[in-house]
Formats: C-alpha cells, sequence, structure tokens
C-alpha cells in the first residue's frame, strides 16, 4: 500500500534506498536554514504512529546534529516528493531509508566543500551539532552558514555510505513524540482545528441507501442561510456555523425522496453469500510433493465478517476554490494517490489541486480522508472563495467509511503421526482489500459514483503477493510442509465498499493457520509450543517466539479453571516483521483477554519506545476486533453507525501487554505498526480453545459464536 | 451571549442558548481542545468540567452553564506550566494520535479529585466510558498511575 505495492522497482537507473529512487534531488527532502535548523520534508505522513518523529531521528544522526533542530514538514503537493501512500509498515524502509541516505550525502557535500575551501583533509573535519570542525578545534563551517550555496541541487549518487549501526547515537534511542505535546495540551494540531477566516461548514446527506438515486429535493427554509448543493445524488448543506450546518442537514435529509436498492446480502448470511458470489480464482503459491499416507487431517473453516477502522475522529477536509486551484487540507494517508482520483472525479488538472497534509485521528488503514476531501471540494468548487469544512458525523464514520472485507479461509492439512506437516492447502474468499485511490482508472472516493455524470464503483483489488498482497497477506504458512497449495478467490461483486484496514488478510489468515498448527499439535500430543519451534526453518521466527514463550511462563504453566493460555507466530507478510505473541484468556460470561506476552523483531529499531507503542497498539486493536467486531447491516446499508452499534474494547477490557524487542540493529528496519495483530488474534483463538475446548471459527469470538462452533464441533 | 467563567476567565459565547457547549467552545470560543467524537455521550472525546463535574459537552446546551464554571483541556496545563497528569503522559508517552487524550485528562483530572490514590481496577473502571482506538490504554493508566503518585500529599 505503498511503493512496493507492485514489487520492487526496475527501471534501470542506479538503485537508491527507499523512496529515494523515485524521488531522487536530495533538495526535495531536505533543506538548511540560516537560523540553525534543518526542514525535512517527507512524503509520509503523522497518523498517530510516531513516524514524523523516528524521521528527524534518522536525520539528525546522518547529519550529526541535535534532534530539536530538525523541522518536520507535514507533506503537501508539490512540496513534498510523491511517497505514495502512508501503509503497510513501510515508512522506516521508504522514507526512512531514503532520509537517512540523502542526509549522509548532503553531510558529505558539504564535508568536501569545506575539506576544499580551507584545505583540510575531509577526513579529518568532524560535524558536532552541524558545524565542521577542524582537528584543532577552528570552525570550518557549518549547515546553516552554507544554508544559501544551493549545494543540495542535485541528484542522490548510489555510492554513499550511512553511519554504520554501531556509530548511531540518536537513530535507536527512545526519542519523545514530537507531536505528542499538542495533543497532550490540546493546542490545535488536527485538521478539525483549522479554522480560515471565512469558512463555512459543510454536511452531507447521505442516501436512504447503497446506491440510491436521488429523485426529488421538497423546496423548503433551511436553518440559519444554509444553501444546498445537489449534483446528481450527492446532496449537502453548506452554512456559516457549524450547528447550523448539522440541523441544515436534518432538515433537508426530511424533504430528500430517494429510490433505495436493497444490495447487501442478510446480515446472518454473509459466509454463504461469500462461498456463492461469483469470484475470480487464483493461485497464490504451490508446491507439489509426493507425501506418505497422512495419521491426521484437519480441515476448517473460519470465517471473519466485515469489520472497520472505527477512527475516534470522524473525517474531515477544508477546501478553497480560488483563481481556478483547489486548496485542499485533508488527512489523507497519500495526497498525491488522493490528488490524481480527485482529478479524475472532478474531471481537473492535477495541478488544480494543492493539497496539504494535516494531521487527523488514527485512520487504521483508509478510512473516509480521502471520500471527505472530494466532498468538501465539490462543495468548494460551487462556492468560490469561501473555504469549506466539511466534517462526517459519527454515523457516516462508521457507516460510509471503506469497511474490511468478510473473509472465508479454508485450510486443510495432513500430518504424519508424529505432527509432522505433510500437506497444506489454504483457500482465501474476499473481496479486496484495496480500494485506495490512484491506482485505477476509474476514482475509487465514495462521492465520485453518485454524482450527475457518475463514475463506476471500482471494484477493489488485491495488490501482488510481493507488494504484500491484499486478502492473501499471510496465506502462506511460514512453516516447513513440503506440499503447499495456496488459493485465493477475488470477489468480483462489492455490496459493501471495501478497504485497506491494518494488517489486511493477514489478520484472518495467520488466525486460521495458528488454530490448524494447535489442532495438529493436539492431534499428535504434542506441546503446541515445540510442535511450531521443530516445524520453522526461520530462525528469528523461533528467537521471537522462544522468548515470547519464554516471557509467559510457557513451559512451567498451570491449569487454571475458567483460563487458558495460547501462543501464535507469525512474519508479517512473509517479508516483514516477526512477532510472536502468548495470550490469556478468561472464560466467563464472555471471553476476556486479560494478559498478552509479545516479542517482536522488526530489524534496525529507530525508536524502541515508539516501536512498543505500536506493538502494543496493534496488539490491543487485534484483540478488540476478534472478540468485539462485526460491521452490522440490512439489504440498504450498515446499521452499527453508532457506538452503541459497533462497539470496541474499553479500559476494563484491555489486556495488560508486556512487549519485548529483539536487538538486530544491524538488520533492515522492517516496520512495527503491524506485526502483532495476527499473532494476538491466533493467540486469542487458540487461547480460548485452550480453556473452553471449543475452537473459534467465527468471528467475533463472542458466546454466540463460540456456540456455534461447539454445535459444529 | 451566554456568559460563564471558562478555565478561571470571564467569558461570554455569542451563541444561542440550546446550542450544545461543545460548539461554542470550538466555534466562537477559538478553543478547539475538546474533541468531537461521537456527539452522543458514547466516545468521551468531547468531556469538560462544570463546576468540578465531569460533563459531556456535546450534549451540554450553552444555556445550562451560564454563570457556571467549566474547564477544558486547555485549563489543565500549558506546555510552559504542565499539570503533573500531562507531564506523566508525556514521561509514559501515552498516546498514539492522541485524539481521545483531552477527555480522558479531564476525566482523570475528576477521578484524582475524587480519590487521590486510585487503584488500577478503579482507574480503568473510571475511563470505561472513554474510547481509545490506538491502544493506548495501559500507557494511559500507567500515566494516571504516576501523577497520582506524585499529586498525593
Ligand atoms: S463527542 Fe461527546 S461523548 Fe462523544
Ligand atoms: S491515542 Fe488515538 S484514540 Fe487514543
Amino acid at each position: 500500500m505503498n511503493l512496493a505495492f507492485a514489487g520492487p522497482i526496475q527501471d534501470g537507473r542506479p538503485k537508491l534506498p527507499g523512496s529515494l529512487h523515485v524521488n531522487r534531488r536530495l533538495d526535495q527532502w531536505l533543506a538548511f536554514l540560516p537560523e540553525g535548523a534543518v526542514r525535512l520534508t517527507p512524503g509520509k505522513v503523522e497518523l498517530g504512529q510516531g513516524i514524523l518523529t523516528a524521521l528527524a531521528q534518522i536525520a539528525a544522526e546522518e547529519l550529526d546534529v541535535a534532534l530539536s533542530r530538525i523541522r518536520v514538514v507535514a507533506a503537501s503537493t508539490p512540496g513534498s516528493p510523491d511517497e505514495a501512500v502512508t501503509s503497510g509498515s513501510l515508512s522506516v524502509q521508504e522514507s526512512g531509508m531514503a532520509i537517512r541516505h540523502a542526509c549522509a550525502e548532503a553531510r558529505a557535500i558539504l564535508l568536501s566543500v569545506l575539506a576544499q575551501r580551507s584545505g583540510v583533509s575531509p577526513h579529518d573535519i568532524r560535524v558536532e551539532d552541524g558545524a565542521f570542525l577542524a582537528p584543532d578545534g577552528r570552525t570550518l563551517g557549518s549547515y546553516w552558514s552554507m544554508a544559501d550555496a544551493g549545494l543540495l541541487a542535485a541528484e542522490a549518487s548510489p555510492d554513499i555510505e550511512a553511519k554504520p549501526a554501531t556509530a548511531r547515537r540518536i537513530a535507536g534511542t527512545s526519542a519523545p513524540r514530537l507531536d505528542l505535546p499538542e495533543k497532550v495540551f490540546g493546542s490545535p494540531r488536527f485538521i478539525h482545528d483549522l479554522r480560515l477566516p471565512g469558512m463555512r461548514h459543510a454536511r452531507v446527506v447521505r442516501p436512504a441507501s447503497r446506491g440510491a438515486v436521488l429523485l426529488a429535493v421538497r423546496e423548503g427554509a433551511l436553518p440559519g442561510d444554509a444553501v444546498v448543493h445537489r449534483d446528481g445524488s450527492f446532496l449537502a448543506v453548506l452554512a456559516p456555523r457549524e450547528q447550523e450546518a448539522e440541523a441544515a442537514a436534518l432538515r433537508l435529509a426530511g424533504r430528500a425522496e430517494w429510490q433505495a436498492a436493497e444490495t447487501l446480502p442478510p446480515d446472518g448470511a454473509v459466509e454463504a453469500w461469500l462461498d456463492a458470489a461469483p469470484a475470480e480464482e487464483s493461485l497464490v503459491a504451490e508446491r507439489v510433493a509426493e507425501t506418505p499416507p497422512a495419521a491426521h487431517r484437519i480441515a476448517r473453516r473460519f470465517f471473519r465478517p466485515f469489520v472497520t477502522h472505527a477512527s475516534i475522529g470522524t473525517s474531515c477536509a477544508v477546501a478553497l476554490w480560488q483563481d481556478g486551484r483547489m486548496h485542499l487540507w485533508t488527512h489523507s494517508q497519500g495526497i498525491y494517490n488522493l490528488r490524481a482520483d480527485l482529478a479524475k472525479a472532478m474531471r481537473l488538472p492535477a495541478e488544480t489541486f494543492l493539497i496539504q497534509h494535516v494531521e487527523g485521528a488514527g485512520c487504521y488503514g483508509h478510512n473516509g480522508a480521502d471520500d471527505v476531501a472530494l466532498e468538501a471540494a465539490l462543495v468548494a468548487r460551487a462556492h468560490p472563495g469561501i473555504p469549506v469544512r466539511l466534517l462526517w458525523s459519527r454515523a457516516e464514520e462508521l457507516g460510509w467509511g471503506p469497511a474490511s472485507p468478510a473473509m472465508l479461509v479454508a485450510v486443510q492439512a495432513e500430518a504424519a503421526a508424529d505432527g509432522t506437516l505433510l500437506r497444506w492447502s489454504q483457500r482465501v474468499t474476499s473481496n479486496g482489500h484495496s480500494g485506495r485511490p490512484g491506482r485505477g482508472k476509474h476514482p475509487t472516493l465514495l462521492a465520485a459514483s453518485q454524482l450527475a455524470d457518475p463514475f463506476p464503483v471500482p471494484n477493489a483489488i488485491n495488490p501482488p503477493l510481493a507488494g504484500g498482497g491484499g486478502a492473501q497477506r499471510n496465506a502462506v504458512p511460514g512453516y516447513r510442509v513440503p506440499a503447499l497449495d495456496v488459493r485465493m478467490a477475488h470477489l468480483q461483486v462489492m455490496p459493501l465498499r471495501t478497504s485497506a484496514l491494518r494488517g489486511l488478510g493477514a489478520l484472518a489468515n495467520v488466525w486460521a493457520i495458528e488454530s490448524v498448527m494447535d489442532e495438529l499439535a493436539a492431534a499428535a500430543g504434542a506441546d503446541p509450543l515445540a510442535h511450531r519451534l521443530r516445524h520453522l526453518d526461520d530462525a528469528r521466527a523461533r528467537d521471537v517466539l522462544a522468548r515470547a514463550a519464554a516471557m509467559a511462563g510457557w513451559e512451567s504453566r498451570a491449569r487454571r479453571e475458567g483460563f487458558g493460555l495460547g501462543l501464535a507466530v507469525a512474519r508479517y507478510k512473509g517479508t516483514g516483521a516477526w512477532c510472536a505473541a502468548v495470550a490469556e484468556v478468561e472464560a466467563a460470561e464472555r471471553v476476556f483477554c486479560r494478559r498478552l506476552w509479545l516479542a517482536a523483531d522488526v530489524g534496525e529499531v529507530v525508536s524502541p519506545d515508539g516501536t512498543l507503542n505500536q506493538i502494543e497498539g496493534g496488539a490491543i486493536q487485534a484483540t478488540s476486533l476478534c472478540l468485539l467486531e462485526a460491521v452490522r447491516h440490512d439489504a440498504r446499508g450498515v446499521t452499527s453507525d453508532s457506538w452503541e452499534g459497533y462497539p470496541i474494547l474499553r479500559f476494563s477490557e484491555v489486556p495488560r501487554v508486556a512487549a519485548e524487542l529483539l536487538a538486530r540493529p544491524e538488520a533492515p528496519p522492517l516496520g512495527a505498526g503491524e506485526c502483532s495483530m495476527g499473532p494476538v488474534i491466533g493467540a486469542i483463538a487458540n487461547a480460548i480453545a485452550d480453556a473452553l475446548g471449543v475452537r473459534p471459527t467465527h468471528w467475533p469470538f463472542t458466546p454466540e459464536n463460540l456456540a456455534k462452533a461447539m454445535d459444529t464441533a | 451571549m451566554i456568559g460563564f467563567t471558562l478555565n478561571g476567565a470571564a467569558v461570554a459565547a455569542p451563541i444561542e442558548a440550546e446550542a450544545p457547549l461543545l460548539a461554542a467552545l470550538r466555534g466562537p470560543l477559538g478553543l478547539s481542545g475538546t474533541r468531537f467524537g461521537c456527539g452522543a455521550e458514547q466516545c468521551g472525546a468531547c468531556l469538560v468540567l462544570l463546576d468540578g463535574q465531569p460533563r459531556h459537552a456535546c450534549t451540554l446546551p450553552v444555556g445550562e452553564v451560564a454563570g457556571r464554571d467549566v474547564t477544558t483541556v486547555e485549563g489543565i496545563g500549558t506546555a510552559a506550566a504542565p499539570h503533573p497528569l500531562q507531564k506523566a503522559l508525556l514521561d509514559q508517552q501515552a498516546g498514539q494520535c492522541g485524539f481521545c487524550l483531552s477527555g480522558i485528562q479531564i476525566r482523570a483530572l475528576a477521578l484524582l479529585r475524587a480519590t487521590p490514590r486510585p487503584t488500577e481496577v478503579e482507574i480503568r473502571a473510571a475511563l470505561d466510558p472513554h474510547l481509545c482506538r490506538c491502544g493506548s490504554h495501559n500507557r494511559i493508566i500507567r500515566a494516571i498511575q504516576q501523577a497520582a503518585a506524585e499529586m498525593a500529599p
């Protein structure tokens, strides 16, 4: 969901690290300021994951300046390099490695200029907090004194060496987050806080169903001088004050006449619908091998319903149409991708849009951020010179943002009498996991299909496995197995618009694989830990698993009535970070996860505390997803559009989390945002089976769904 | 015009009495630290103190606060003079996106006033009306424990 989307780039140019390869000029990434600061302009954006802080640390390290001198500028078009989408746990790889290289090169350029000027050998010059010093302590110059020399107006070159890992002093330490103080003190920082002079407030009136057509809107007065904006079936209001816009939208909703459509499968029949819907089947991985006759055979189906992002802040955008330019403030994860789809949807050249990223609430993937940007821009175009702020309601956020697909994962596995794996087949049925903008012929933005001159709704896609995959992410087990057959059925109909949610298909796939591994261990009378360890050829996978098990006291665990312990391990995407989890659940009137122990190997760690924060956060979110969450709907649309209808984990239900990182300072960084989620869900499922003797096969793991599993066991 | 005390200062909000306090704060009064999350008392993002008691600004009519005392996140402390709770939140790096933190601070403040040394169970129970999607819960709990230890006599 990023530059690696389509796999490694092969364009014949000398390979440069991360996004530097496609944004090769140094001055696209950084500038020195005469007042003694470095301006850093990454294309990745802050989502609450702490990326701006990590990037600042990397820059400070390579430049040899204090961290406080780095000013990270939020991404904008055309002001930032195009780094596509901030997603997939790839920001340190793509942006961080670009910045590391660009800063190392910037330092080298200034060093050589100053060496030449002063006659001091470059090897004898050291850099201290931005000053270049001769061996006798003389200052030869500084980044700041050379700020105007235009030395960075050049392409990066491939043969620059960044510092060795052992020399790092700033990258690798737990720097406090740069953005957190303003958020703690309630200072304006979120897009919701943006106030432009003369700004007006817009609200959307949503259709009576998915795909409903607006037949008529009755005339009538609206509160507070609100005006109506209508384009086909896209209906909105604009008013001077926020509460007036809200009241007007409510009033207008009562005056709109829709031709509704019934396009969704019944809520309780999603599993059957997944089986029956037209799908395009493809082979994900295959290994043909002759195997001896099996002693153990497990066949299981795992069903996950639609789930959603459930951001705490709702989607918001501000747009201003002025002098033929559309200025847009957005919390989109990919401003250039958004620009591409805005251009299509509004039938304007891409250069018309000047897009500025402003932080929103955590999004955890593709929520309504892009959709609301088009909606604000549509209203703004009709009101030149007036800044238009459009905010979604809670109901819109939960009901109209893209959902994460319902999935069916069917596994068949065979093992020898001692548990040794012989054959594994896995078939994943799902809608596409990416409906992100900027990638197809037609815009994926919600309002695009509602315009008077509408666009078709593009079917969400699954990126190829080399780019991380979508539904098939982590569908290939990391265990040694002679015969393998992994397939994906990509649904060709999309009754609910689907897109990326943190982890994509990995959550369901790891849950399925780790459940079946436990069942095979039990069938062979083996311990789940030992059974996994002997099927793992990957030493780093074994290490995280052994560490998590040790943290949890797995070997010395004692049975407790009503409690269960389970473990799971996965390497995210098969190419990313390793994470193992042990979960302790309590089966009371429903299932609670009480404790989690996590061990992760994310390669090089830029900020240990920031990384742990991500891993813990992912673990708690995964706990919420699998224990509680399902999008509810009727034939017309989503009905779970309030926090009552879509509950998430609360403070008293949150497990205690112990997390540790395995140190690999020399290894490439792998990203941490998503790796804990699949293993946590697998571990919770296995802990439930341990506590209750029931294998969770229906998500969420509620008493009703566990009872269903008991019936079919 | 509705007059009340906001973070210790007298203010007058040019807004109709039925409008929610949240609209007055974020609109004419220009304090955007109090967040909108749901508008239905279901997430806690908009929590403020009214005469020392936690109330949801998303549903509280401004008319009701006339002549009374309102505290928002901006009134708790500042970067220059942080409240022990805010210092603790930063020490523990207790937040990811941070959108939930304004309301949570207000709730924690009310808790610490009523129960200066809360147990972990009491903290969790007090924070139950607050949603955090980032999974920062355990760090927030540790921060409140740290603040309690620092503030207790
Ligand atoms: S915004 Fe008031 S409780 Fe959610
Ligand atoms: S830190 Fe993001 S919602 Fe709590």
